[in-house]
């Protein structure tokens, strides 16, 4: 693998857990227990989705194909999407506490991304950071709100923590060739982005009433859960096959349409 | 006949995109946005920099069809709309001719941040309609990708606001 492809795996990486993460979100449109909390999950799944393009923009500018290609006529088997995007919608405890998670593992990366010495990166990533920062601001306050309300919202919370904090960890599963960017200032560390959104997210459960699987033994930082990896690997869950033809079935039906 | 030569200069052109608004405010102008970047007239063709409000913003499309539009009107043969993510857009690129524009369409401009939108996102937002500075963030969502909700205390009323970035 050279530079240029590690940057495009790279690319995908980030455009991937976008674009399934925002087609879930679109899922709660209509559907969202609260009108409110419908407008932010159907601009929060555009926002998603725009990012996803952008980023696929870049892709492009490298040699690759183009956005609408690459995310309506690709199989299910070459995302590189992380596990934690595909699940189902789940209940709305899950929906919060994963939305949660990612927002504030794209703070941290793009935190870094930011500075890359990769200008298209560099800039996307500028543009791109202030944006999720309102993300961030809605998801956390939910917890906050949610985790210790009452006893059922309580206990769908710490359910929801629980099931999404090893899929979570699997947002930090080493991208192939990473090694190459790290080292050229490019993209962070997976490893490094991971301690700090064990040290980010911990302080926000624990502050909801919730428990967190995150200990700091002799200076480290650690969590007591499996991460659940493969993603980045192109190893997936059914549900990604399920989402993967529902989101392109239109698009396949009349490919090159014009709307 | 002098086919294949438009007599208009650069700022000729930048005058013309004045009347091409932003299809979500339009009160504004692409040029009111600053979302018109550079524009560069060669012969009978024209470059025509743009760049988005917010990265996912569904509106760019029309933007860009609707600049198109405009340049063919005025002559041009060729014209080429590019996007650029350079210099990332942000809220202080509005003037305060923009700003007021906003206020009278019943939005409340965005909080100058000087580079840290982050600081602008607490910050009190006054009501459009009576000015009342006694006023609760409803939503961080809205309408479309750039606009909150609040909700007035003083005149029980619901606004919007332009999100700072």
């Amino acid at each position: 693998m050279n530079k240029t492809e590690a940057i495009q795996t790279y690319l995908l990486a980030l455009a991937d857990d976008e674009l399934i993460l925002g087609h879930r979100d679109a899922e709660w449109t209509g559907h969202a227990p609260l009108i409110e909390e419908d407008i932010a999950f159907s601009n929060i799944a555009q926002d998603e989705i725009g990012h996803a393009q952008a980023w696929l923009r870049i892709y492009e500018s490298l040699g690759g194909k183009d956005p609408d290609t690459m995310g309506f006529l690709r199989d299910a088997a070459e995302f590189t999407c992380c596990h934690l995007v595909q699940m189902p919608k789940g209940d709305w405890a899950y929906t919060i506490v994963r939305q949660f998670f990612f927002d504030a593992a794209e703070k941290i990366r793009l935190g870094y991304l930011k500075h890359s010495e990769f200008d298209p990166i560099r800039e996307l990533a500028a543009k791109i950071y202030p944006e999720e920062q309102y993300h961030l601001l809605h998801t956390r306050g939910n917890v906050e709100r949610l985790g210790d309300a009452t006893e059922e919202s309580h206990r769908r919370m710490q359910r929801a923590v629980d099931e999404a904090f090893g899929q979570a960890l699997g947002l930090f599963e080493k991208i192939p060739g990473e090694e190459m960017l790290v080292d050229e200032n490019i993209a962070p560390d997976s490893k490094a982005l991971q301690t700090e959104w064990l040290q980010f997210v911990s302080p926000v459960l624990k502050r909801s009433g919730l428990k967190s699987p995150v200990h700091e033994t002799n200076g480290t930082v650690e969590s007591d859960v499996t991460p659940v990896y493969g993603g980045r690997q192109k190893k997936h869950t059914v549900h990604l096959e399920n989402l993967v033809s529902d989101m392109q079935k239109v698009y396949r039906m009349i490919p090159g349409a014009k709307w | 006949m002098n086919k294949g030569k438009v007599n208009i200069s650069n700022a000729e052109v930048l005058e013309a995109l004045k009347d091409v608004t932003d299809p979500e405010i339009p009160v504004l102008s692409l040029v009111d946005m600053k979302i018109i970047r550079d524009v560069k007239v060669d012969k009978d063709e024209v470059y025509v920099t743009m760049t988005p409000t917010f990265a996912g913003c569904p509106a760019i499309y029309q933007m860009k069809s609707d600049i198109e539009e405009k340049l063919r009107e005025l002559g041009f043969e060729k014209v080429h709309v590019d996007l650029s993510f350079k210099e990332p857009w942000t809220t202080d690129m509005l003037d305060d001719e923009a700003r007021s524009k906003l206020e009278t369409f019943g939005i409340t401009p965005p909080t100058k941040h000087e580079g840290d939108p982050t600081s602008a996102m607490h910050a009190t937002a006054i009501c459009p309609h009576c000015k009342s500075e006694d006023t609760t963030m409803e939503n961080p969502f809205g309408p479309t990708l750039c606009r909150m909700i609040y909700y007035c205390n003083a005149c029980n009323q619901p606004f919007e606001r332009f999100k700072a970035l």
